[in-house]
């Protein structure tokens, strides 16, 4: 659990990156620092961990002001992901993953192991990659080792700084999902630094928006999406909001409130898709006409119906639009 | 690409040649005869070239070294600009009149010879370790830090690996005009094989002057050499740049 208090941040030459900030992120949670570029999100993060000092108010780390702690000890204990994930060059991945253990003291055959078992957690085998070198490794690949380096000590809170910031598309999609799966496991503690609306919305728990180092709204992301708090919110995350919240629903949602299409058999071109896909994939996959059917199958790959836009359009209609401040005023 | 691997064979194949030629017309003059008629003064001179080489090469990396790391502490990084013009001020003085100056404070001989090589070896010794450690990308200190590295930690486990490369390149620069340089002790009684091209020099005896350079050349040639294969043995490979062909 990581708590601030009326945290504050002024530079040297007066600039206020952080502005009496309180809210508290709770254990196993991911919450995801939000808002435009310069709005003190990495200042803000990086107070956690020490690497700026706090000027004014507490962060209190499972209930102990963080100030009391000693500083490396402290870092010790919280993970750290930066965006360009901050790999050494000089070391191999085996020893850029085992950097926190290995200064922690920990026994070879520890390491090992636990070298191996992270390497699992991302599907890349350790035999294979542990001896091998930063730049040996592809974007995506040297990002995720990023991730299970500051997982690599089991530190019950991780820092991350957008994390997935400079991968292409396809590969950050991809990398959320892991890691989400990762997080399921693992139950961290997480503060997330992004500056990408979709990515907040599908990694939080909960959501900080800020503006001018001040928390604008800390909200669910669907009640930050639903009833924003003030123009600066609903601006934020702009006018299709609605279409961006169907990325909080999954085709089992829209089954269970309207249920799905008849399967047409006669139709020869058809591709599947699992039941838990959310919404906002789907339709992009519907707009993108990858075929002329698309049938949905439960995780057992028995088939439910078909689902057409004009369904989706329907549900978001009713489920979402409908809900009364949801209206858009003006 | 291909071109210019052929251009660089045929220099390279062109410079053998003349190399190849002038020792037969060295060796068919007799010019290295002095080496083996008066071997024992050869090997005094060459010891005591490889002393003024070693002392003074020793001496500006115990100085440069400390010196590059200490100006790029986070809590020095002001004071860098000071020590930078410092140290190139001590290269734009005449060198002329540095010698002057030392003779007068440590008279004519060994040391002053030494001190003079040494003044020479540290810009470049110095200027390769600020470099090196300044072009660490500022992401990896961080994340270090992040990561609950100590200070010292990060020096030696981050900083001095990713630069070893630039600061071993400037070191074997150093050494290597060094060695050419030392040939210039004479000049102040230093000693060294200087003696001989000198002498050469003035007694218009190719055979000496031949005797002294052609050994200052291949030491020169065999310490890059040397420091190459260390360089190679140190510099992790993966803060090695990409090979150049
Ligand atoms: N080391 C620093 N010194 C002075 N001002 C800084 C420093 N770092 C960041 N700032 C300022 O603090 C504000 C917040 O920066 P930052 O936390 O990096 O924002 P974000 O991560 O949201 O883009 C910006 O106005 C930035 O210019
Ligand atoms: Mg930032």
């Amino acid at each position: 659990m990581i708590t601030f208090d009326k945290t504050t941040k002024t530079y040297e030459g007066g600039v206020t990156a952080v502005d009496g900030v309180d809210f508290t992120v709770e254990k196993g949670n991911i919450v995801v620092l939000l808002g435009p570029s310069g709005c003190g999100k990495t200042t803000l993060l990086r107070m956690v961990n020490r690497l700026e000092t706090i000027s004014d108010g507490k962060i209190t780390i499972d209930g102990e002001d963080s100030m009391s702690l000693d500083q490396i000890a402290l870092r010790r204990k919280i993970g750290y992901v930066i965006q360009s994930n901050g790999l050494f060059p000089n070391m191999t991945i085996e020893e850029n993953v085992m950097i926190v253990p290995d200064l922690l003291g920990w026994k070879k055959k520890e390491k090992r192991e636990r070298f191996n078992k992270l390497m699992e957690m991302i599907g890349l085998s350790g035999e294979k990659f542990g001896k091998r070198y930063p730049h040996e490794l592809s974007g995506g690949q040297q990002q995720r080792i990023g991730v299970i380096r500051a997982l690599a000590a089991d530190p019950p809170v991780m820092l991350m700084d957008e994390p997935f910031g400079a991968l292409d598309p396809i590969i950050r999609e991809k990398i959320q999902d892991e890691f989400l799966q990762i997080q399921r496991e693992v139950k961290k503690t997480i503060l997330f630094v992004s500056h990408d609306i979709d990515e907040a919305i599908k990694m939080a728990d909960k959501i900080v928006l800020l503006r001018g180092g001040e928390v604008m709204q800390y909200d669910t992301p669907s009640e930050m999406l639903v009833r924003p708090k003030n123009e600066f919110v609903r601006e934020f995350f702009g006018k299709d909001r609605a279409i961006k919240s169907l990325s909080l629903h999954t085709i089992n949602d829209l089954q269970e409130v309207i249920g799905l299409a008849n399967m047409d058999e006669t139709i020869s071109d058809t591709i599947t898709i699992n039941v838990n896909h959310d919404l906002r994939n789907t339709l992009s996959m519907l707009l993108n006409q990858e075929a002329d059917q698309v049938i949905v199958i439960d995780d057992e790959g028995n088939k439910l119906g078909a689902i057409t836009i004009d369904i989706v359009q329907k549900y978001l209609h009713f489920e979402i639009k409908a809900k009364p401040t949801l209206v858009q005023k003006g | 690409m291909n071109k210019k691997k052929v251009m660089s064979r045929v220099v390279s194949f062109l410079v053998y040649g003349i190399v190849a030629v002038f020792f037969i017309w060295a060796i068919s003059n007799s010019y290295f005869n002095y080496i083996f008629s008066q071997s024992s003064t050869f090997l005094y001179l060459l010891k005591q070239h490889m002393q003024l080489v070693l002392v003074s090469s020793l001496l500006a990396v115990g100085v440069a070294l400390p010196v590059g790391i200490l100006v790029t502490r986070r809590s020095f990084r002001r004071a860098e600009w000071i020590v930078s013009n410092t140290v190139n001020l001590g290269q734009t003085i005449p060198s002329l009149a540095v010698l002057a100056l030392m003779i007068s404070i440590l008279g004519i001989g060994f040391k002053t010879a030494v001190f003079a090589l040494f003044i020479y070896s540290l810009l470049p010794m110095y200027r390769n370790t600020v470099a090196g450690i300044d072009s660490i990308d500022e992401n990896l200190i961080d994340a270090a830090r992040g990561m609950g590295m100590k200070p010292i930690q990060i020096l030696f486990r981050i900083e001095l690996p990713n630069a070893s490369y630039s600061i071993l390149a400037g070191i074997r620069t150093a050494v290597v005009l060094n060695i050419g340089t030392a040939a210039l002790a004479y000049v102040v009684g230093g000693g060294g094989l200087g003696v001989w091209i000198f002498t050469g020099i003035q007694l218009f005896d190719n055979g000496y002057l031949i005797s002294g350079a052609i050994p200052v050349t291949l030491l020169a040639i065999f310490v890059d050499y040397l420091l190459r294969l260390l360089e190679r043995k140190i510099v992790p490979k993966g803060s090695k740049p990409p090979q150049e062909t």
